[in-house]
């Protein structure tokens, strides 16, 4: 800390004074001339709140949506990968329609906004799945069998919202599942041909081939890319907020709606992502240079 | 050797890259037990002859039968013909993520059904063979380039083939590590294995080739006895060749 403070000139004091003066200036307009009212200590309660009645703590609304999107991601996450590996290995694959169907999939994903491709998939697809499979009903039986509902329960929450937060992890695994299976592919294409070549020469299988000589190696080879795109999804998986999926966005907009704390609402929230996706990404960095040490 | 019965043959077979002929009117028999050498100057279609032999390219033209199986696209037996064909490459293609034993160990387990068990004591036998026992549980990775071509080897045979084909399995080796592979494919010769070696180790072929055969631009030049084509060869392009690969 010292170290850094002798190395800053007088560029580096003038830029921060500059930063100083313009962030009091915003929190002067906001304070005074919008009159706004801070609130600050009214969030740790939308956090985890105590109950003076009931004597008990509870979740409050914004930790219960960082706990569903936490959820949805790691769901999303898996179904991603195994979506993506489908598409990865389509995308390879000696048959043209095969290879032209994942083509054109993930040439739509890839240019078509976000916001479009979860409102299409929402409607035609997992909306679609949710009423044809009964979810709602069934979910809803599970919510009020209290013998099965705790295991259900640390998987997904609430129960009477399962539908939902499915639906949100469906929807952004479909959507993610695009840039993972650009990214599989681009590791199945990274292993030599003479990999392939050694493995046919020994009478392998193509499944063979790809299952025992191909993905192992690619899947290490996507590992870091694939850790970035998690975390890509976690940001992205604020958008499956339009959808009413009561994740930490929508739980924000929520809040926001009721209490008008526009600018703690948004700020916690803020902190909330960044704490995860920043968190994140330093232990898989971690984890990667731990990896490449042992080699 | 010429009563025995060809396990290889090859009857005017074309093979085009798009345009570019890459072999020209090829016809050649390999006769079981036979050891034969392959040599010609870059380019001259020598990998993509031994290449179609276990259909890693299928051929445009012409027959081609292999252990008693022919060769055409998209023949079912394929699978089957490579379990009986051993190839071994230039740059080696070891598996890297597995050990050594693995590497040897996959095709017997995964391809043939094999147990474990029986496979690792396969594995063992031909690592013996090869003279590298001690190195079973490292990575390829962490072997020098002759133990891993000489892995490579054992592999291939791991399969019980009938026939080994190798693609210039010295050339990107060190020169101190060449005798130590060629040392390994003269043993495999002396158990009577079938082999097609393409290679420049002009010392190997004279000492186990039964038969020689010179390629240039995708053709088969001159074929014989090697000591007929070393000291005398027919055509100018092979005598050429050979003076010059000879000369040091
Ligand atoms: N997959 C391929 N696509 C296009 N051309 C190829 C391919 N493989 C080989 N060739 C061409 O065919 C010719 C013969 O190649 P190759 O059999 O590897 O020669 P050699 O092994 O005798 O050096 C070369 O001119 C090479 O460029
Ligand atoms: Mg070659």
């Amino acid at each position: 800390m010292r170290n850094l403070i002798r190395k800053l000139r007088w560029p580096d004091y003038l830029i921060l004074a500059i930063l100083f003066v313009f962030f009091g200036y915003v929190w002067f307009t906001v304070g005074g001339t919008l009159n706004y009212n801070w609130r600050w200590d009214r969030i740790p309660n939308q956090i985890v709140g105590y109950h003076t009645v009931r004597e008990e703590y509870f979740v409050g609304l914004l930790l219960r949506g960082l706990i569903a999107t936490i959820r949805i991601c790691i769901y999303a996450a898996i179904l991603a990968v195994i979506l993506g590996t489908i598409l990865g290995m389509a995308r390879c694959s000696t048959n043209l329609t095969i290879r032209m169907l994942a083509r054109t999939y993930m040439e739509c994903l890839r240019n078509i906004p976000p916001v479009v491709v979860i409102f299409i998939f929402f409607f035609f697809f997992s909306q679609q799945l949710v009423d044809a499979l009964d979810l709602a009903r069934w979910s809803r039986n599970i919510a009020r069998n209290d013998e099965a509902s705790p295991l259900w329960e640390f998987f997904f929450g609430d129960m009477r919202r399962f539908p939902a937060i499915i639906s949100g992890a469906i929807v952004l695994a479909l959507f993610q599942s695009a840039f993972v299976g650009e990214i599989v592919r681009a590791g199945i294409e990274s292993i030599p041909r003479g990999q392939r070549e050694a493995a046919k020469s020994i009478g392998m299988s193509r499944f063979a081939e790809m299952r025992y000589i191909v993905l192992p190696q690619a899947f290490k080879k996507v590992v870091p890319p694939l850790t970035n795109q998690f975390i890509t999804l976690i940001k992205d998986s604020s958008i499956v907020s339009l959808i009413a999926i009561p994740e930490l966005t929508y739980n924000t907009l929520e809040l926001v709606a009721s209490t008008r704390m526009i600018f703690e609402a948004w700020l916690t929230t803020a902190a909330f992502y960044f704490v995860l996706c920043f968190g994140l990404s330093r232990f898989f960095a971690r984890l990667e240079r731990r990896r490449e040490g042992q080699r | 050797m010429n009563d025995r019965k060809p396990v290889i043959v090859a009857r005017n077979i074309d093979k085009f890259f798009g345009d570019f002929q890459a072999l020209r009117d090829v016809s050649i028999e390999v006769r079981a037990g036979e050891r034969m050498v392959i040599c010609g100057p870059s380019g001259s279609g020598k990998s993509t002859l031994l290449r179609c032999f276990n259909a890693l390219e299928t051929h445009d033209a012409g027959q081609l039968i292999v252990d008693g199986i022919e060769l055409r696209p998209e023949s079912p037996d394929i699978r089957k013909l490579r379990q009986n064909v051993g190839m071994v490459f230039q740059q080696f293609n070891l598996f890297p993520h597995l050990t050594v034993l693995e590497n040897l160990m996959i095709g017997p387990v995964k391809v043939r059904g094999m147990r474990r068990s029986e496979a690792e004591a396969t594995a063992r036998k031909y690592l013996e063979r090869v003279h590298i026992p001690e190195q079973a549980e490292k990575f390829p990775a962490q072997l020098s380039g002759g133990q891993q071509q000489r892995v490579a080897i054992a592999r291939s045979l791991c399969m019980e083939p009938r026939i080994m084909l190798f693609d210039e399995p010295t050339s990107a080796l060190d020169p101190e590590m060449i005798s130590e592979v060629l040392e390994a494919m003269v043993e495999l010769a002396q158990t009577g294995m079938t082999m097609v070696v393409v290679t420049h180790e002009m010392g190997f072929a004279r000492k186990v080739a039964d038969s020689m055969v010179f390629m240039d631009g995708g053709e088969i030049v001159e074929s014989g006895p090697p000591q007929e084509v070393f000291s005398n060869p027919r055509t100018e392009r092979c005598r050429e060749f050979l003076s010059q690969i000879l000369a040091f």
